[in-house]
């Protein structure tokens, strides 16, 4: 379980997170809404131990984030950045497989591994092309992939986390990637996932953070989180709430 | 660009490659030997059992020049093309080069210190100027890529972006300094200065080749060890880091080894470029970027490769011999505008 205390990050003077307090729920998806420059991907790196927090801790199992050894955090802790720098001609399959460095499960679980993870972020089809010949949608489904297998099939004590997973899928593919992370975390692991999309929020996600100003504006439910108000005050975006007609979670349209 | 060969057809490939160069390298020169003598002659001196009636001249020239001098390609070639695959794994990027942190121009500038400093001594006793040079270049590498990655490195994080301008910075300055040695020099060290920076296979001994050696098995028995690590690298510092990798130490180790290992090898033979660059590259194209395939078949085809640029250097101009940074450099450049070029099309 990934806790965040009291966490605060400053970058030079500025105070680019502050207040931040977390405990990710085994099985959760739990979303992170707020505009750009909210401090999202700062609450991510600092999440992720990339940054050091100035004030407060993060803790993954009761232990500083800190004193984990990089294997046994890694099979524990999977993080999928916003964008991806490989710039060399692995096969697919290869990049998935690098999910599995940090387990020694041998060579034919690996390949089974891969294999299911790549289906699970609908990629199953890329599988034997060149990385380098995907395109920047195909690319994101395998680095979706490629966490997947770090922690697949998924236990509880484990979390993910993702930098805004759908920034360039096509809507459907938007949709199957939150249903992979949905059904990841029905085996136990807690998501926590950055995302724009506030429909997207609203039908995947338990709980919603609404950030501002790198500040925790609103903490709940979507029902609790995605009205009128905290958006407009958030977002600076007037919106419409209503039900969605089929499935009865808030469907947020701008006015 | 998919993967064109299997890492096996690829071993058994360079393994023969590497078995024919070593063979005319070990025949070919100002005297060239019948293949079959020299194959009687080198079995003969690696102490086997095989009838040598009229193989004394054979056995004389391959065991006093042409084996060291052949081991010492080998060595230089594998050592070259290893720091280069570390290199392109650290930079993570596909064109980079030993040179980049500094350790090809560090040691230039050590060998023009020894030489230049010699000279103006009034000549040093030839029982140790080898030695002495060889020991200068190496440590002016060393002393150099440790101030690139001191440049580089704040709170205990290396950016690799500051390491590569650190790393261009002062392969310049180091540049000018060999470049008033030049301009101050007189004839003579002017001469030897110059064949020491175009690099040469020539006057190899066996006290020169041992410190090589074992840098090269070193190295060799070392890198593989981070295959993985290289792999994840590749993907992004950070996500190396998820991965469980000690990112900062595999950084470590790869400038140590790369350092070491040029060092060792511009020490032995002068600059030689191209073959840290342009082996990784043509290895990656035919077998795909797995550290794992990758460190082991650019070793083979490092060594292969620069035994034939050897063989090159002694035909062309014989008796007279070409220094091999020329022949690399002749046969390298083209091929990376063509790499160049290719990758826009």
């Amino acid at each position: 379980m990934l806790r965040a205390d009291n966490l605060a990050v400053q970058r030079g003077d500025k105070q680019v997170l502050a207040d931040i307090d977390l405990s990710l729920q085994p099985g959760e998806v739990f979303g992170v809404l707020g505009p750009n420059g909210a401090g999202k991907s700062t609450l991510l790196d600092a999440l992720s131990g990339e940054l050091r927090p100035s004030q407060g801790q993060v803790t993954l199992d009761g232990r500083p984030l800190a004193s984990w050894t990089g294997p046994e955090r890694a099979q524990r802790l999977a993080i999928l950045p916003q964008t991806s720098t490989l710039n060399f001609a692995f096969r697919v399959e290869d990049v998935v497989g690098m999910g599995r460095l940090p387990h020694a499960t041998g060579r034919v679980r690996d390949l089974e591994i891969i294999a299911e993870a790549l289906a699970a972020a609908d990629a199953g089809h890329l599988a034997g092309r060149n990385y380098l010949e995907l395109s920047g949608g195909e690319r994101q489904r395998v680095h979706l992939a490629r966490v997947l297998a770090q922690l697949w099939p998924g236990a509880k004590g484990q979390t993910l986390l993702l930098d805004e997973p759908t920034s360039m899928l096509d809507p459907l593919h938007q949709h199957t990637t939150l249903q992979a992370t949905r059904a990841i975390a029905q085996s136990g692991v807690a998501v926590l996932v950055i995302l724009h999309d506030l429909n997207l929020a609203a039908r995947y996600c338990d709980r919603v953070l609404l950030l501002q100003n790198g500040r925790p504006h609103a903490l709940g439910t979507p029902h609790e989180v995605l009205q009128a108000e905290p958006l407009q005050a958030v977002f600076d975006l007037e919106v419409l709430v209503q039900r969605h007609p089929e499935r009865g979670h808030p469907l947020i349209i701008a006015r | 660009m998919n993967p064109v060969v299997l890492p096996r057809s690829l071993f058994i490939a360079l393994g023969l490659l590497l078995a024919l160069a070593l063979l005319l390298s070990l025949a070919l020169g100002p005297v060239s030997l019948p293949l079959l003598d020299t194959c009687k002659a080198a079995l003969r001196l690696l102490g086997l059992p095989v009838a040598g009636d009229g193989l004394e001249q054979a056995e004389l020239i391959i065991g006093q020049i042409r084996m060291p001098r052949t081991l010492l390609g080998l060595a230089v070639g594998a050592v070259l093309a290893l720091s280069g695959v570390a290199m392109q794994g650290l930079f993570r990027n596909p064109l980079a080069d030993p040179g980049l942190v500094g350790v090809s121009s560090g040691a230039a500038l050590g060998a023009a210190i020894a030489i230049v400093g010699g000279a103006s001594l009034g000549g040093l006793p030839d029982a140790i100027a080898p030695y002495l040079l060889s020991a200068s270049a190496f440590a002016g590498g060393l002393v150099v890529t440790a101030l690139v990655y001191r440049l580089g490195s704040r709170n205990g994080q290396t950016s690799v972006s500051t390491m590569l301008l650190a790393g261009i910075a002062l392969t310049a300055l180091a540049g000018a300094v060999i470049g008033l040695f030049t301009y101050l020099a007189d004839d003579a060290t002017l001469r030897t200065l110059t064949f020491w920076n175009l690099g040469s296979l020539n006057g190899a001994s066996y006290t020169r080749l041992w410190p090589l050696l074992v840098v090269t098995i070193g190295v060799g028995l070392w890198l593989p060890k981070r295959a993985k690590a290289l792999n994840a690298l590749l993907l992004g510092e950070s996500e190396a880091r998820h991965l469980g990798f000690d990112v900062e130490r595999v950084k470590r180790e790869l400038v140590f080894c790369t350092a070491l290992g040029v060092g060792a090898a511009v020490a032995a033979a002068g600059m030689i470029g191209f073959i840290g660059l342009v082996v990784p590259h043509l290895v990656r194209l035919l077998v795909g970027p797995d550290h794992r395939v990758l460190l082991p078949a650019s070793a083979l085809a490092g060594a292969a490769l620069l035994l034939f640029a050897d063989v090159v250097a002694r035909l062309v101009l014989a008796p007279a011999e070409l220094p091999i940074g020329i022949v690399t450099a002749l046969i390298g450049a083209p091929f990376f505008l063509y790499l160049l070029l290719r990758g826009r099309a």
